[in-house]
């Protein structure tokens, strides 16, 4: 019980510190909405125009804006689930600090386990990136709600749930990856790389069925592609109903579906979301354990 | 006792941090771990808070097995760093809840404790106060109160005084002071203030790992350290006497000084050349002579 209370103390804590930095938490939210402001700027109207050139051949009057809000919701599937990863990379800056300022001294030298410290940073970690999450989910949404809005209750449960899952790969990767980073220098030199890379690595930024047939499989190997996958499925099921009800038919709506990836290939086999669930929380449990691994051989060293 | 260590060795690669070291200090006892940059002083300190392993000897804090016991020695013991390890963007008060949170003290246990704190070091109207707007004498205070806050009975002291101003100084001395005097505190102080060193207890000096002088401050001062008499009058008289029998001489602007061998020797010299002795004063040997003297380094310049 007393471990219990000392761990939520610790997450309190670190979280508390975490918000105290008004800079860092800015800038850990201002990049995701960046994000969606240069996607509406920039690219909103190529994938309008990529929705409606798959739609021209039915000849049906649809309305623009399940249109607009489509490619809006494709666009929030993507940023949600980049943002994931990013954020949790950039939010783990406390864990980061308390190996520079010393303090995991002061944990070291107090009776509390090791393993409570490294399990609050997670938590914390993952607490921080669910609010900020949070908030670029209810941003983006008003902008669905003012474009398009065609997303039912029980998908926007499943968005939260689908987000859940996301932060979850996204904190663990960044526990596995950050553990080995004790400067801001490498913690900024890692969090400037995920960011850059990880868009289009999940096939975030670009479909993936864009890309060759190799590179798609490629992509399909990695689980972040998964996490993209489960957004664009609950983002999209309301205005895939939406055309549905409209007259487009069943063979055009799944040539939308594999076009904007909510359907996904590995090796030619569709990969039901069930399984893509499977893969995203299996691959959690993989960082899990490497993550209490390394928890393990770094206590090694000391006493305990 | 309080601490009991023996044949304490601890290396890192090829660099022998700690070379069989042994010592033990009483209970309420002011002990001064002295040393220079490097010597092992960390290290100790580390393998006696249970943060490093030791590679071979015993340890025993509070009379528990570090080995066995790690937890309950963690319990027992509180840390003043060199360098203060709270969080600077919480306030003075989230960083004593949240280090007593670590100790299972919570609620109203903490509020007590806190209460006590706050009568020892005034820290009233400073604990609404994010750390990185406090003074350095401040920030000291509550280094203090995070390292007692759990109630400790050994007081680890890591260099505590440095950098601050003298008045701070004494203040930090005047708390420790008289919590040994009142709840009977343990103290294990490492510092490069000699005059800090001079007034405790037990004084070990460690370098390169190894011990190399033992003793209380007195028992030091009189086995290393040389008495010195200065002459302000009759300086050249002074001068030509004793370096014709042989003692050392430092001329300075204001003063001549010679070095005695012991204290006794001036009263042989008074009686044999009263008429040098006009205006004089006898100086004891110093910690800072013992420590050059036992290392031939300066605590302070290394």
């Amino acid at each position: 019980m007393t471990d219990y209370k000392k761990l939520v103390s610790l997450v309190k804590r670190n979280t508390k510190c975490y918000f105290k930095d008004k800079v860092t938490f800015f800038m850990s939210l201002i990049t995701p909405l960046i994000l969606l402001v240069l996607f509406v700027t920039f690219l909103r109207n190529v994938y309008i125009e990529s929705f409606q050139l798959a739609l021209t051949e039915n000849n049906l009057n649809i309305n623009n804006r399940i249109i607009e809000g489509i490619a809006g919701a494709w666009l929030m599937s993507s940023i949600l689930s980049v943002s994931s990863v990013t954020v949790a990379f950039c939010s783990n800056v406390i864990m980061i600090e308390d190996k520079i300022n010393c303090a995991v001294n002061d944990f070291s030298v107090s009776p509390v386990k090791s393993t409570t410290v490294s399990i609050a940073y997670f938590v914390s970690n993952f607490f921080v990136t669910f609010i900020v999450m949070m908030c670029v989910m209810v941003i983006g949404h008003i902008y669905l709600a003012a474009v398009g809005w065609y997303i039912t209750v029980g998908d926007v449960f499943m968005i939260i749930v689908d987000c859940i899952c996301c932060i979850l790969f996204g904190t663990l990767l960044a526990g596995v990856v950050e553990s080995f980073v004790s400067s801001q220098g490498g913690l900024s030199a890692v969090a400037t790389l995920v960011s850059s890379m990880y868009g289009f690595i999940s096939g975030a930024y670009m479909p993936i069925s864009s890309f060759s047939k190799g590179l798609q499989n490629f992509l399909c190997m990695l689980p972040g592609t998964y996490g993209v996958g489960i957004l664009r499925n609950h983002y999209m099921n309301g205005y895939i109903s939406a055309l549905s009800g409209a007259g487009v038919p069943v063979e055009s709506l799944n040539s939308i579906k594999d076009s904007f990836d909510a359907n996904i290939y590995l090796f030619g086999k569709n990969i039901p979301l069930g399984a893509m669930y499977g893969i995203l929380l299996g691959a959690c449990a993989v960082l899990l354990v490497a993550y209490i691994a390394i928890v393990f051989i770094k206590n090694r060293k000391s006493v305990k | 006792m309080i601490i009991e260590i023996e044949n304490l060795k601890k290396s890192f690669k090829d660099v022998q941090a700690v070379n069989d070291i042994s010592f033990k200090t009483k209970e309420g006892e002011l002990f001064a771990f002295l040393g220079v940059n490097g010597a092992g002083k960390s290290t100790t300190i580390n393998i006696i808070s249970g943060v490093l392993k030791k590679d071979g000897g015993s340890v025993k804090v509070c009379g528990y097995d570090i080995e066995k016991d790690c937890d309950k020695i963690k319990s027992n013991i509180g840390i003043v760093f060199q360098n203060s390890v709270l969080d600077k963007r919480l306030s003075a008060y989230d960083n004593l809840k949240y280090r007593a949170n670590l100790y299972g003290i919570f609620g109203n246990d903490f509020q007590a404790r806190l209460e006590e704190m706050n009568k020892l070091l005034d820290l009233k109207d400073i604990l609404k106060r994010p750390l990185n707007k406090l003074s350095g004498g401040q920030k000291r205070r509550i280094d203090i109160a995070r390292a007692l806050i759990h109630s400790p009975k050994l007081l680890i002291l890591d260099e505590p005084t440095t950098g601050l101003d003298p008045k701070t100084r004494i203040t930090v001395w005047s708390v420790i002071d008289k919590l040994r005097k009142e709840d009977g505190l343990s103290v294990f102080l490492t510092t490069h203030y000699m005059e800090e060193a001079a007034d405790s207890d037990y004084v070990v000096i460690i370098d390169s790992g190894k011990m190399v002088a033992e003793g209380t401050p007195h028992d030091l001062k009189s086995k290393y350290a040389n008495d010195y008499v200065k002459f302000y009058n009759n300086r050249e008289e002074a001068e030509k006497y004793f370096s014709s029998i042989g003692l050392k001489i430092r001329n300075e602007r204001d003063f001549t000084e010679i070095e005695l061998n012991r204290t006794s020797e001036i009263v042989k010299y008074f009686k044999e050349k009263s008429e040098l002795f006009d205006d004089f004063e006898v100086l004891k040997g110093n910690m800072d002579n013992v420590f050059l003297k036992v290392t031939g380094k300066d605590l302070l310049g290394g």
